[in-house]
């Protein structure tokens, strides 16, 4: 099922680099006709209205969320469930998240919104030794499961080094949460909702290009995408690609173009990435013998790094080459430089034809 | 602009602030029930006549600045206070503020610059005010809306404008952008795009600048640090860490808060629970004052008993503003939540109109005076942008640099090579 490609508007000329939307072949959801095509910031303001409808103890909070977010996610949700359950709060993230642990502990669905992923480091000692740490540190009389932190995350093309970190790889070293990342307004719509559900503390990270970029039919009913479950989103047979979020797209180019050299990309999807789901990858690399592992985040200490570690060790007879990573260069996030640092569809290619003439 | 009224006192203001009143001016707030708990703060913002500020007398540590202006004022209601040298130099200070930003307006929709860009305008007495009354060894720290500040204390407007523009000549080397501003000489500490970061910054300098003095012994070193930040600032956590370390240290800083109502969309009143700022000052132990931020001399007069105590080691301030931004959060924000009544009241107190109003009518300058300045700036601002566009954009071997001290500490590549003298580690080509 294919999309329209639409360029949403653009925020100053200069570098903007483009990307053009995916297909998602194997999409999973609905079968009923009741589907519009809507972009990723609305699909996740439905999966809101939704968890909000349909759970009165759920409430939506964060800097600006009342008038509806910086980036439109949270629009309409005051004027329809009121200032006591959708409300701004004062500019503390670290007050923010531990309220929210708070609520959660209570019984309560507390959906926390932080601005810029750029913005999460003072909650996150909260996150990691609060929030991680609750049910177990109380033997199972407390939990803040109904806690979901959701974020926006990743490059834009202008945001510089406080606007397009993605710092999901801090949060992946933490037993106790779970790290979620959709990418595309489908998925982010069943994802959210499952993340919001689900009985364990969620950082849900959203790719922040795709909000106005990414358009796709999404059923308008209340739907759930299982959590911890990879998905091939394209198969092959020479190598196995695994990413998640925007980057996908960017892979999926380098994939075209690497099919016009007879080379067969399988991709994958990641979806959750703590914890990830091994086998679906694992599955693929017994099938194809290589892989390459693509993010937005420095290449050093990155998530790639855990997965290649993984793949190594469960398939090591198997590989016919080394794993690859192509990811973001070990610098903080630049400014003027940023297509020089990020994991471009050139470089993707180049690795995937080195990976394959290995 | 009359003297008569006290800088230090809550500036009143026929424009009701107080968000129980119907006329509210944000959306899509209706309710007018004071008791209702999330609607933010429940008290007024203006006082009665005879102010209460709050200012705990401990034992003389806490000189009660605002009395000690209030009685400077009454005494000379007549008398000026700045003379024509002073009146030029705040003039085009402010001037410069004002028309670089609108310039960088006109760039950013020409596609020139790009990124996310804070502009300053109807804030410029605050800078201005301040900074102006510095010395060059003086640290500034300030936020991501910091054009004006560190065209204040001396960047010239050129090396500004490169860094907007992502330019080798930038105060930077265009590494920075819009909301990172540094100067090592002119000190200016940054330029933070996250906000509250900068204050502890700010006060590690201060406490450099005391050190020097009484352990190190350099008796002339009376160095003076301000921090400048927002409203929404004070709600965070640094911000109340650093009120306190500040205080029981007794560090020469000055915390300039720059309370222009509203952080993003976030109107101030309805996020914090006492919105009078100034008042957390005396909690920590250190004054606390509220001044009228559109008013350049108010704001001047302040600030001159603030950066001479901090000067004469008495300890820091704590100093509330009360301004008004004309645009919006950036360059990116459609500024539709602020009640267009709101933005007439101040952009009728326009700091600019109201001190040029001030020198002609004391007869400190002429129009023709003002009017040469505003060609000046003219000039200087068209010659920031041709140099800017003039200069080259950065190599990409820049791209490494400055990340470690030493770039080797990129470490040795797979090829036995120091990475960073591997010109692929840089170039777009990747690396099995």
């Amino acid at each position: 099922m294919g999309f329209r490609n639409i360029i949403g508007r653009r925020l100053g000329l200069g570098l903007v680099r483009r990307r053009k939307p995916f297909s998602t072949a194997t999409c999973d959801g609905d079968g009923n006709g009741n589907a519009k095509s809507i972009n990723l910031y609305s699909a996740i303001n439905q999966a809101l209205h939704i968890a909000l409808e349909t759970d009165n103890r759920a409430f939506v909070f964060g800097e600006d969320v009342s008038f509806g977010g910086v980036f439109r996610c949270t629009t309409g949700l005051a004027d329809r469930f009121g200032k006591a359950r959708v409300f701004n709060t004062p500019l503390c993230e670290q007050g923010i998240v531990g309220f929210g642990i708070g609520l959660a502990a209570m019984g309560n669905r507390a959906i926390a919104e932080i601005q810029f992923a750029d913005y999460i480091y003072p909650a996150f000692d909260q996150i990691v030794n609060e929030a991680a740490k609750f049910r177990y540190r109380s033997g199972n009389q407390f939990n803040c499961g109904g806690l979901t932190i959701r974020a926006p995350y990743g490059a834009v093309g202008h945001g510089g080094h406080y606007h397009s970190q993605s710092p999901e790889a801090f949060f992946c070293h933490v037993p106790g949460i779970k790290v979620v990342i959709p990418r595309s307004p489908r998925q982010a719509k069943g994802l959210l909702l499952s993340c919001i559900r689900d009985p364990n503390p969620v950082v849900f990270f959203e790719p922040k290009w795709l909000y106005r970029l990414a358009v796709e039919e999404v059923p308008e009913h209340d739907y759930m995408l299982p959590l911890s479950e990879a998905e091939v989103i394209r198969q092959g047979s020479d190598i196995t690609l695994v990413g998640w979020g925007a980057q996908l797209s960017v892979m999926e180019q380098a994939c075209n173009e690497a099919e016009k050299d007879g080379i067969s990309c399988e991709l994958i999807d990641l979806k959750t990435l703590l914890p990830w789901d091994k086998e679906t990858v694992e599955a693929s690399v017994r099938k194809t013998g290589r892989v390459l592992i693509s993010h937005e985040a420095p290449v050093t200490g990155g998530f790639g790094a855990e997965i290649s570690a993984s793949i190594v060790e469960r398939c090591f007879l198997r590989l016919e080459a080394p794993v690859a990573r192509v990811c973001g260069l070990d610098t903080p996030f630049p400014l003027v430089f940023e297509p020089f640092y990020m994991p471009t569809k050139n470089k993707i290619l180049d690795a995937i034809k080195a990976t394959v003439n290995y | 602009m009359n003297g008569a009224s006290c800088a230090a006192k809550i500036s009143t203001q026929p424009f009701s602030l107080n968000p129980t009143s119907p006329a509210s001016h944000d959306r899509p707030l209706v309710s007018p029930k004071p008791a209702s708990l999330f609607l933010g703060s429940t008290r007024k913002l203006r006082l009665s006549s005879s102010s209460k500020l709050n200012l705990h007398r401990r034992s003389g540590t806490v000189v009660a600045v605002s009395d000690v202006v209030k009685q400077k004022k009454s005494k000379s209601t007549h008398s000026l206070l700045i003379t024509k040298e002073e009146g030029l130099e705040l003039y085009e200070d402010m001037i410069l503020g004002r028309a670089f930003e609108d310039m960088c307006a006109q760039m950013y929709y020409r596609g020139k610059m790009f990124g996310f860009v804070h502009l300053y305008n109807g804030q410029e007495a605050v800078s201005t005010g301040f900074i102006k009354l510095l010395k060059q060894q003086d640290s500034v720290v300030s936020t991501y809306r910091d054009h004006v500040h560190a065209l204040s204390k001396g960047v010239p407007a050129r090396a500004v404008m490169s860094e907007l523009f992502g330019k080798t000549t930038g105060c930077c080397r265009g590494q920075g952008g819009s909301m990172h501003m540094f100067s090592r000489e002119h000190n200016l500490l940054g330029g933070f795009a996250f906000i509250g970061e900068g204050i502890p910054v700010a006060t590690g300098a201060a406490f450099t600048s005391k050190y020097k003095r009484e352990v190190l012994k350099e008796a002339d070193c009376d160095h003076v640090t301000l921090a400048f930040f927002g409203d929404g600032t004070c709600n965070n956590g640094q911000f109340f860490e650093c009120l306190n370390m500040a205080a029981l240290w007794k560090l020469p800083i000055v915390f300039v808060v720059e309370n222009n109502l509203w952080a993003i969309g976030m109107s101030h009143l309805r996020a914090t629970s006492d919105p009078q700022i100034y008042k957390k000052g005396p909690a920590f132990g250190m004054p606390g004052i509220h001044v009228d931020g559109m008013d350049v001399l108010k704001v001047r007069e302040v600030a001159k008993e603030a950066i001479g105590r901090a000067r004469r080691g008495e300890g820091p301030t704590l100093v509330e503003c009360e301004t008004y931004r004309f645009r919006g959060h950036s360059l990116a924000d459609p500024d539709e939540l602020r009640d267009p009544a709101e933005k007439a009241h101040y952009a009728a107190r326009d700091p600019i109109t109201a001190l040029k109003k001030y020198l002609i009518e004391n007869s400190l300058a002429s129009e023709a005076d003002l009017k040469a300045i505003d060609k000046k700036i003219d000039e200087v601002v068209e010659d920031a942008v041709e140099f800017a566009d003039e200069s080259p954009v950065p190599s990409q071997s820049q791209l490494l640099e400055n990340v470690f001290a030493d770039p080797k500490g990129f470490g040795i590549g797979p090829d036995g090579r120091y990475r960073c003298e591997d010109p692929k580690f840089t170039e777009g080509t990747a690396h099995v």
